[in-house]
């Protein structure tokens, strides 16, 4: 165990503030990605990974389940929302809806 | 096949299940860290399920002969038939055959997950033998089961892992919780008089084949913890040859001798249905 996550004697009773956040992306059993399902405390990744199991999937709503550290996660600016986005607003022709699809292509 | 030696053993799987389900609840709404408190307030219904299945079956059989209930439960002064809620409910801690490794209490959190782990590791050797034995109901409950168990096994075994090798205070802990529970771990392989019964005609599992592997989960993780089990001088020689480890052990608990921490759980667990028969919420 890493010293930072250790249940130390002057910290008996550890709070969720001692183990770092992890984000929790479960599959469920029909789907083909895994999508955001919430986050959660833990010590390590393989705990993360039993905590997602125990939390997120009890009524059975997963088939696998990923989990990653919420510190490595960078998010945009919602400042920039602006910038980032509005430009998207006036260019229709960005949509795939001018082309028919084949009957083949599934899952689109 | 006597059948109320036969109801005493699916009597004695289903209070182990019980009541350490039992014991593991007592730590809902406690537990260090919600992900944790969830964890093993799952363990607890996984236990409680387990009991279920078995005590439903145990009354099916109760109650399908005449007298049978007068026989195997003379304790029980509850008329009419025989349900789940009976044998959870309505029998003293004479009539409980759980072994007394389970009806320990929590203590702190090392020693409720290294009970849990000890007691995993044995279950899951049981439970895969029982789902091969001639008893089609217990082989289905055990084939249900064991998965259930696996993960108790895996989520116990981290534990341990993680605390016997972590801060110099949980290892402390952990070597205290291991030196409380150890002398009941030699219980698990001494068959009681109906076990050995249903053994001889091909029912039940044979628990002396299951020592060994089970010392051998039990070592390697503790090994990774950096724990040893205790040292023991005071061997009284208890039934068991080839083992790596000698025990001194407490037993009785299969046969309705329990350590005085039973009585409190029972008491706390019947008390509502006790005060109110039948009552539902």
């Amino acid at each position: 165990m890493n010293p930072e996550n250790e249940l130390s004697s002057n910290n008996p009773s550890p709070r969720a503030g001692s183990w770092p956040l992890w984000e929790v992306f479960i599959r469920s059993r029909q789907g083909l990605d895994h999508k955001h399902a919430g986050s959660l405390h833990a010590a390590d990744a393989r705990m993360a990974i039993e905590n997602a199991r125990d939390v997120y999937t009890r009524r059975m709503e997963g088939v696998s389940i990923w989990v990653v550290e919420s510190r490595h996660l960078h998010a945009s600016d919602p400042d920039e929302a602006g910038a980032l986005y509005d430009p998207a607003n006036d260019k229709i022709y960005r949509h795939p809806t001018f082309y028919v699809l084949p009957d083949e292509l599934k899952n689109m | 096949m006597r059948r109320d030696q036969h109801i005493h053993y699916l009597l004695h799987l289903a209070d182990d299940s019980l009541i350490l389900g039992h014991r593991n609840s007592e730590w809902t709404g406690h537990g260090p860290i919600l992900e944790q408190d969830i964890a093993l307030s799952n363990i607890s219904l996984d236990l409680i399920g387990q009991a279920r299945n078995l005590y439903q079956y145990a009354a099916r059989l109760v109650n399908r002969e005449r007298g049978m209930k007068e026989k195997v439960l003379p304790g029980v002064k509850v008329s009419g038939e025989v349900s789940e809620d009976t044998l959870a409910y309505f029998r003293d801690s004479r009539d409980y055959k759980n072994c007394l490794l389970v009806e320990q209490p929590n203590g702190d959190w090392g020693k409720t997950v290294l009970r849990q782990f000890l007691f995993s590791a044995f279950q899951f050797l049981l439970y895969d033998r029982l789902k091969q034995r001639d008893d089609q109901q217990v082989a289905a409950i055990a084939e249900k089961s064991i998965k259930e168990v696996a993960y108790h096994l895996r989520w116990s075994s981290e534990w341990v892992i993680r605390l016997g090798d972590g801060t110099a205070e949980s290892h402390r802990r952990m070597r205290h919780a291991l030196e409380d529970l150890w002398l009941f771990t030699g219980e698990l392989f001494v068959a009681a008089p109906y076990e050995q019964e249903l053994l001889a005609e091909g029912y039940g599992a044979d628990l002396s084949s299951c020592r060994l592997p089970w010392e051998d989960t039990i070592l390697e993780t503790l090994a990774r913890a950096g724990l040893f089990p205790p040292e023991d001088g005071t061997s009284n020689g208890s039934a068991h040859t080839g083992s790596a480890i000698m025990t001194r052990s407490r037993a009785g608990g299969k046969e309705g001798q329990h350590t005085e921490h039973l009585g409190y759980l029972l008491a706390e667990m019947q008390f509502l249905q006790r005060a109110y028969p039948g009552c539902e919420w």
